[in-house]
């Protein structure tokens, strides 16, 4: 089963090490793969579960992406996800 | 295969292998690993991993404990790093396909993340490639162990990489396996530019981020004439280049067929050509490409390959192994020109705010009167060995040349009650570097035998302008009108007063401005071994009465690019090839 999802990055500073980190984590807790696509004049595509290549997609505030899980738990992988970049992973304004 | 444009200071090319320095000086000592050992080599690179994982939780977990979750958080960032799949696939990859070595498999990977880091434009994110720097060096740690291999036992031929030479960094270097230099800043008069030209070996500088782009183990090509850094060259490249290398030797050879020839012009006019040094060893080969005679002696590498000061046998020894050296042909040696660009590990703890300005140099000397008799009696006492003479650098005051003779004085009346032999009349000269002392050479000339004008300095202090920072190297430029008319009047007061001078910066060694030197009636030029020749070659080729219709022309001028024009045209028209 495939899902996926757009989300926008709230996160003033963008999709950096310790964002990435938590969203790798997340991803780590279901079996599900993880890719994430970002688009615009150069589109890059990331593995969700590897925190180098999240770090790489520069994804600073503003920029849209697009969620993608393929598994079992795909359903689930999703909610949680975007449930944590809608979050703004926490961060204070 | 990749080409990266700098800036060629030290002229030659050599073909070797890599060592790229960091702040931590960790050397990947080889690039491949025999097909046989590929296994093992990746059962090193998963061990060195799983060090790095089990380190990096310890530490976490104890500065979670002190400071709380929120700082613990990068840590967090650096195990994901190291447990990353992706990156952890990369390395065994490039193993397994390359049989590359685990060291060089980390860092080459690594290198490529932290150039895609710098690549961003968002300065967050940019910055963070500090932790890729980070996780790098943490899994070579493990790899390579903790031992920091130093430069001054290498076993193979090399080419050094690294952000910039420090000064303490190049007087350890094992001379007979360093066969090049890149770095990142620095310009033509930069630490590592002047080290390169000493040693004749090629150089290429302010490359940008070439330490992040090269790993230790890569082939590169360094070309100190065209500033070129060729990374990983191909066959067509190696092929090109050891052509291109072939006729350099030739022309060098060429050039060192002048060594056994006057430096006379064709009407006869005879000037001195002496070499430029910083060890006693330097001493043959400036010889050897013709040098009658050591202009400048650099005493503070004595300083900088020891942590502790030389004793005052340190001195002696290296003096009279130098003047021996000479055979009879005179020696210059300068008196201790510490601080600034050369600090030694001990003034490093204390920067000063505005170094050139600082305490250096003869203000350093004169502040620790031991250490500065130290270097002295060691002088005195070498001085019956040969044709030695003192030089003061730095000079800006008539107070401080005083002073130093005064100290030197003390000295002699020393070394006479204890009845020990020395030079009485030993010729005492100063450096003409700071503008104060240009201005007054007059007074100045009443005091000394000898005027030695110290170009790179002159330069900086006229201009304003710091000749390592990178953004205004630019403006550093000899051929100002302004320098030149400081220059030509240090050369007529030394004329007119009977005492001698030389150039000894680094224009004395670049032929663009052999002509305008001659002209100007200068009959010392103290320079860099390799330099020599073609200098030499220029004079011969010329007349003196040519060399003033230039230096007339060239007074006129009143921009530094149209005597740069200028003189690359008159040059051009001797030796077509130097430009």
């Amino acid at each position: 089963m495939t899902v996926s999802r757009e989300v926008v990055i709230r996160n003033k500073l963008g999709l950096h090490a310790r964002p990435a980190m938590q969203f790798v984590d997340v991803a780590n807790q279901f079996k599900s793969d993880v890719r994430v696509h970002k688009g615009g004049e150069e589109p890059v595509d990331a593995d969700g579960k590897s925190v180098m290549q999240m770090i790489i997609l520069a994804a600073t505030e503003g920029t849209p992406l697009r969620i993608e899980a393929e598994g079992e738990d795909a359903e689930q992988a999703i909610g949680k996800l975007t449930e944590l970049v809608d979050s703004k992973f926490g961060e204070a304004e | 295969m990749e080409i990266r444009k700098g800036i060629g200071v030290s002229p030659g090319v050599v073909v070797g292998t890599a060592i790229v320095l960091d702040a931590e000086d960790l050397l990947i000592p080889k690039r491949h690993v025999p097909l046989e050992n590929v296994d093992a080599e990746i059962d090193r690179l998963r061990k060195a991993l799983a060090a790095g994982i089990s380190d990096l939780s310890g530490q976490r977990d104890e500065v979670v404990s002190k400071y709380g979750q929120e700082i613990g958080g990068i840590f967090g960032v650096h195990l994901g790093l190291l447990a990353d799949k992706t990156i952890v696939n990369q390395f065994i990859a490039e193993i397994r396909d390359r049989h590359s070595t685990a060291e060089y498999a980390v860092s080459t990977i690594m290198r490529k993340y932290a150039n895609a880091f710098l690549a961003m434009s968002d300065k967050y994110m940019s910055d963070r490639v500090k932790d890729i720097y980070d996780v790098e060096r943490r899994v070579l740690h493990n790899l390579i162990g903790q031992t920091h291999q130093d430069l001054s036992h290498l076993t193979e031929d090399v080419i050094v990489i690294a952000h910039d030479m420090l000064p303490s960094q190049t007087a350890a270097l094992d001379r007979l396996h360093v066969k090049g230099f890149a770095t990142d800043v620095g310009g033509r008069t930069s630490h590592t530019a002047i080290v390169a030209r000493a040693m004749g070996i090629p150089a290429v500088v302010g490359l940008g981020a070439i330490t992040s782009e090269i790993s230790g183990g890569d082939i590169i090509i360094i070309d100190g004439h065209r500033g070129l850094v060729i990374i990983n060259p191909d066959a067509e490249q190696l092929a090109e280049h050891a052509e291109y290398r072939t006729k350099l030797i030739k022309l060098d050879k060429e050039l060192r067929e002048l060594a056994h020839l006057q430096p006379e012009t064709l009407d006869g006019h005879v000037v001195s050509l002496q070499a430029n040094i910083e060890a006693p060893a330097d001493v043959n080969d400036a010889l050897a490409r013709g040098a009658q005679g050591i202009g400048l002696y650099r005493t503070e590498f004595l300083y900088l390959t020891r942590e502790v000061e030389p004793t005052e046998e340190d001195h002696y020894k290296a003096y009279v192994d130098t003047v021996e050296r000479c055979g009879g042909r005179p020696l210059v040696i300068r008196t201790l020109d510490l601080g600034a660009d050369k600090y030694t590990q001990a003034q490093l703890a204390n920067p000063e705010r505005n170094p050139f300005l600082g305490d250096r140099s003869i203000r350093m000397c004169l502040h620790d009167i031991p250490m500065f008799k130290r270097q002295l009696r060691a002088i005195m006492r070498a001085s019956i060995h040969g044709d030695m003479r003192i030089m003061f650098p730095m000079i800006s005051t008539l107070m401080e040349l005083r002073q130093a003779k005064m100290v030197l004085n003390d000295v002699m009346e020393d070394l006479e009650d204890e009845g020990i032999e020395f030079r009485k009349d030993i010729p005492i000269g100063m450096m003409v570097e700071v503008p104060s002392a240009a201005i007054q050479a007059d007074a100045f000339a009443r005091e000394v035998n000898f005027f030695s004008i110290g170009t790179n300095d002159l330069v900086q202090y006229v201009l304003a302008v710091d000749r390592t920072n990178e953004k205004v190297a630019g403006l550093f430029c000899p051929a100002h009108p302004a320098v030149l008319k400081l220059l030509r009047d240090v050369i007529r007061t030394g004329q007119r007063n009977n005492v001698s001078v030389s150039v000894c910066g680094e224009m004395a060694g670049e032929p663009l401005y052999t002509l305008l030197l001659l002209g100007l009636g200068l009959t010392t030029f103290s320079m860099n071994g390799p330099d020599i020749p073609e200098v030499k070659k220029i004079i011969r080729s010329t007349t003196y009465e040519h060399a003033k219709h230039v230096a007339r022309k060239v007074m006129s001028f009143d921009s530094e690019r149209q005597v740069m024009h200028y003189l690359r045209e008159e040059t051009r028209k001797i030796i077509p090839e130097a430009f």
